[in-house]
């Protein structure tokens, strides 16, 4: 018997339930993108059938990282930059729980970045949404590694002389193997690739934008934007490596020309997970690690009887 | 020689072969009923560079390299660059001969191998030989390797020679390379080993030398290991079945053996990106439910601040392993030091708090690896195990009866769901994890999937469910409960345990040391005591919580004491001086940092000449005295 009896429980979720009654309300500005990103993942968990008690929300520091305070689940707020190195163990640890990562885009693309491009690379069976308002927020309106080339801040007074990264294209090049971008301002197209992205097997990537009303004023609110996917100007198969990798660099070029492209890039479903790697060679039990330590009756090895004999 | 004693020298370059033919051996002798202990050191490089690796065997027991030693074997390096004019170098070819020869003691056996060192590149070596009464045996390794179709097999040519010298019998040699070697490689390897021995008894006086091997018997079944072993075995019988590490000498020891043993415990190892993963994994790891540990050596655990504040904020366990090396920065990255005593005590920001263990022993590391799981587990703080490149790489014989213990997965107050049900909740059904007033400040804690014990785990200061909270009365109710894990801890923790006394009952003066020096300063203190020097010691393994008050009287018991540690910044002395506010007067240090350990003499004679006669240090020491100062608080008190 489990010993997590919330996992795989059948019953219908009310999305209030995943709105913490010490915290109903959030902090974020009026008009601020994070607003849609909680709305769609209220939506899309009862979708996928999971509950607050069966899902760990794991997330940086930053705006985004208050995501965790409104979002009635378990949750681990790290430190900054390291969300996806938490989640990704704990989902080792007990692979039977839904694993979401949450952080902005200096969390993810900066601080984080070496963890971004491993565990995309990895190819962890978790969702991973970075709220990208090509700002630092929280610290009050620093350049930020989606900041476009040429933005003024204090800390770049005279225009940032950097190119923005491509997140797009460094999420498949890594090996990422479901890569997304939504907007706040399109809920409904948020909602369903949340959706697919915590149902499909493997590591799940959403450039999330999140429009910041208070310290990127300049930038737009992403409107109007043009759904790939559903749009007839572009005909394209998000099987396609080489068609998702033409797309994404214009996608990640026309953001900084006021076209906003939005839609699942890439997805391939038949690549094993990492959990499903390392179970294929031997490197992970088949059941839940974190099983084992509420099992009374597991036979506890010894290292005296399993590995003494090679000193002697 | 009059030594009661081998203290057997293999020398080569890196990829000689030296570390399995030593390991092979020490065991060989362990078996034969002597007690061994190894000494290894090495360049940080793949291929060639001054390597040697001592065995030494004695019928009493020894838990430390020795005074120089009595036998050498030199391959010679054959990996070695060539010699030019200009280069710092110089012949690395005969190096595993020259270098090696200052420390041989007097009447000491040589054999080198002829085949790739000529003696004449060496300057004095005639002279030096008839001064110190050396006794050499020029033998071709390489010829008869080659003879045998491995040139490697230099190494087993020199065992088969060492045996004819030494009376060491083949056949103690022969079963452990049966057990150790694969067919192929292995009756070419018989075939050397006894070709070396009989074309040595037949060229040469084996008598000569007057070194005969101890005998000795032990009184009960003993194992060969080292350090690293120790630890990684103390963490599997804890129910460790998780460990995230990225590599780095000597911490890699650590991670190799979790790696190779985990898969068949149905545990799992990563090996990750950088440092700061490792420990967000091993944090991740745990908070959902398994018992996780990494590790790394200084540079690695400097990356890994910031996550160790986070485990102790979100209070989940967490072990880790710092296993030291010579440092600042990439330092000396094959070389023993104690220098991150202080990087480990105080690293991350804020009030953070953690437990240190220092091992000083194979059998001490097994056991507070073990205690080190326990408390991360019941008091819900970060432990670190703090050894170095020394304790990680000697290995010694241990008596195997010290590893058969009961496993303890136990995870403290980690609650089932039934448990939560009757634990207080919002009314909204968030469980309250962090509540403010419970028993030694250890709040329960549940783990993500079961019902009814959803939190937010936090590195915000936060309200009992968890919530980011910054109100004055919580952050002082929690920041005092978190205070009260370490205090109940250095009240529950059994600190003599984890102190080893050596020497008399009473004397006049006193040693104080921790970690890996303690086999090396107990030989120290016999022999002082021996000479008529009434002396004691105390090797402290828990620096934080740190055991005030068995220290304080263990100083108060003396005259003086004199602190012996691997740092040149004296840092176990300023910990025990903060720590007891007093006694600066008392303490003086013995410190050593050229990449050595100690030897058992230089603490002797830095005893005698320093703290008994009260001379200065002799120009020629490695070591450095440095004599008592004033407590910075007493100072102040005097203004």
């Amino acid at each position: 018997m489990s010993a997590f009896s919330a996992i795989g429980e059948e019953r219908e979720i009310d999305r209030e339930e995943y709105t913490p009654a010490i915290e109903p309300q959030p902090t974020w500005c009026p008009g601020c993108g994070d607003f849609g990103v909680l709305k769609s993942l209220k939506q899309a968990l009862p979708e996928v059938g999971r509950s607050p008690d069966e899902t760990l929300l794991v997330t940086g520091i930053g705006c985004s990282g208050k995501l965790n305070s409104y979002l009635d689940s378990y949750g681990f707020h790290t430190i900054h930059g390291r969300s996806l190195p938490v989640a990704r163990a704990a989902k080792l640890a007990n692979p039977d729980l839904e694993v979401i990562a949450a952080g902005g885009d200096g969390d993810g693309y900066g601080i984080g970045g070496n963890h971004f491009m491993h565990t995309a690379r990895e190819n962890h069976d978790m969702t991973y949404i970075v709220f990208n308002n090509e700002i630092f927020g929280l610290t009050k309106g620093q350049t930020s590694p989606t900041s476009p080339k040429g933005h003024k801040s204090k800390t770049q007074p005279h225009g940032s002389a950097k190119t923005p990264i491509r997140p797009l294209s460094l999420s498949l090049t890594s090996g990422a193997s479901f890569v997304a971008r939504t907007a706040a301002v399109n809920p409904n197209q948020a909602r369903d690739i949340l959706a697919q992205a915590m149902e499909h097997d493997g590591f799940a990537h959403i450039d999330f934008l999140t429009q910041c009303p208070t310290w990127n004023k300049d930038a737009r609110q992403y409107v109007p934007y043009t759904d790939i996917n559903e749009s007839d100007d572009y005909d394209f198969d998000p099987t396609d490596r080489a068609e998702a990798q033409r797309l994404m660099r214009e996608t990640e070029d026309k953001l900084y020309e006021g076209e906003v492209l939005t839609g699942v890039y890439y997805r391939e479903d038949d690549r094993p997970s990492y959990g499903q790697e390392k179970r294929d060679i031997g490197e992970m039990p088949d059941e839940a690690l974190a099983e084992r330590y509420f099992d009374d009756d597991y036979e506890w090895e010894r290292s005296y009887d399993m590995f003494i004999d090679k000193h002697k | 020689m009059a030594d009661n004693e081998l203290i057997w020298r293999i020398a080569g370059g890196s990829g000689d072969g030296i570390a399995s033919t030593s390991q092979n051996f020490a065991k060989a002798l362990m078996r034969a009923g002597l007690h061994v202990f190894t000494h290894r050191h090495y360049p940080s490089r793949i291929r060639g560079g001054h390597t040697y690796v001592e065995v030494r065997a004695s019928a009493d027991p020894v838990k430390s390299r020795g005074d120089g030693y009595n036998f050498l074997l030199a391959l010679g390096d054959s990996f070695a660059r060539n010699p030019q004019d200009e280069a710092y170098y110089g012949n690395e070819e005969i190096k595993p001969l020259s270098e090696n020869l200052d420390e041989l003691r007097e009447g000491g056996v040589i054999i080198y191998d002829e085949g790739l060192v000529d003696t004449d590149d060496i300057p004095d070596f005639d002279e030096r030989v008839e001064e110190n009464d050396w006794h050499v045996y020029p033998l071709d390794l390489r010829g008869l390797a080659r003879e045998q179709g491995r040139e490697v097999m230099r190494n087993t040519a020199g065992v088969g020679a060492t045996c004819a010298i030494t009376g060491i019998k083949l056949e103690w040699i022969e079963e452990l390379m049966r057990d150790a070697m694969p067919e192929k490689i292995l009756e070419p390897n018989l075939e050397i080993l006894e070709t070396a021995y009989d074309s040595v008894q037949e060229e040469y006086d084996t008598d000569a030398p007057d070194i005969d091997l101890p005998e000795g018997e032990h009184d009960e079944d003993q194992l060969l290991m080292s350090g690293s072993d120790a630890i990684a075995y103390g963490a599997i019988d804890e129910g460790c079945r998780f460990i995230a590490g990225y590599p780095m000498t000597p911490w890699t020891e650590v991670f190799t053996i979790m790696s190779k043993n985990l898969p068949e415990l149905g545990g799992i190892s990563e090996q990750v990106e950088d440092e700061i993963a490792a420990a967000a994994l091993a944090i991740g790891a745990s908070h959902a439910g398994a018992k996780a540990m990494s590790g790394s050596s200084g540079g690695g655990f400097a990356l890994m601040g910031e996550p160790l504040g986070l485990a102790e904020m979100t209070e989940t366990p967490l072990v880790l392993i710092e296993a030291m090396r010579a440092g600042p920065s990439t330092g000396m990255p094959t070389k023993p030091e104690q220098a991150d005593l202080e990087h480990v005590l105080y690293t991350s920001q804020g009030d953070s708090q953690r437990v240190v263990f220092a091992p000083g022993t194979v059998q001490e590391a097994y056991d507070h690896a073990r205690k080190a799981f326990e408390v991360a587990y019941d008091y819900q703080i970060p432990t670190i195990v703090l050894y170095d490149q020394k304790l990680s790489g000697e290995l010694t014989n241990v008596p195997e009866s010290h590893f058969d213990r009961d496993p303890n997965p136990g995870m403290g107050k980690t609650l089932t769901e039934a448990e939560l049900e009757d634990q207080p909740h919002t009314d909204d059904g968030q469980f309250h994890r962090f509540q403010h007033d419970v028993e030694d400040g250890v709040t329960p804690r549940s783990v993500p999937g079961q019902k009814g014990g959803r939190y937010l785990a936090t590195g915000n200061e936060h309200n009992p469910a968890g919530h980011i909270a910054e109100a004055p009365d919580n952050r002082i109710a929690q920041m005092d409960r978190r205070s009260q894990k370490l205090a109940a801890i250095r009240e529950n923790l059994d600190s003599d345990s984890l102190l080893s006394e050596h020497g008399p009952d009473e004397a006049d003066y006193g040693i104080l040391t921790f970690g890996s020096q303690q086999g090396t300063v107990e030989e120290a203190v016999d022999r002082l005591n021996d000479g008529g020097t009434s002396v004691k010691l105390l090797t402290v393994g828990e620096l934080m919580p740190y055991p005030r008050e068995q220290v304080a009287e263990f100083i108060e018991s003396v005259d003086e004491v004199l602190v012996v540690e691997m740092n040149a910044s004296a840092q176990f002395r300023g910990l025990t001086q903060k720590e007891l506010g007093q006694y600066g007067e008392k303490l003086s240090s013995l410190l050593k940092y050229n990449g050595n350990p100690f030897e058992p003499r230089e603490i002797v004679e830095g005893f005698e000449t320093n703290i008994v006669a009260g001379e200065g240090d002799s120009p020629d020491h490695q070591t450095k005295f440095v004599p008592p100062a004033e407590d910075a608080g007493a100072s102040a008190a005097g203004d």
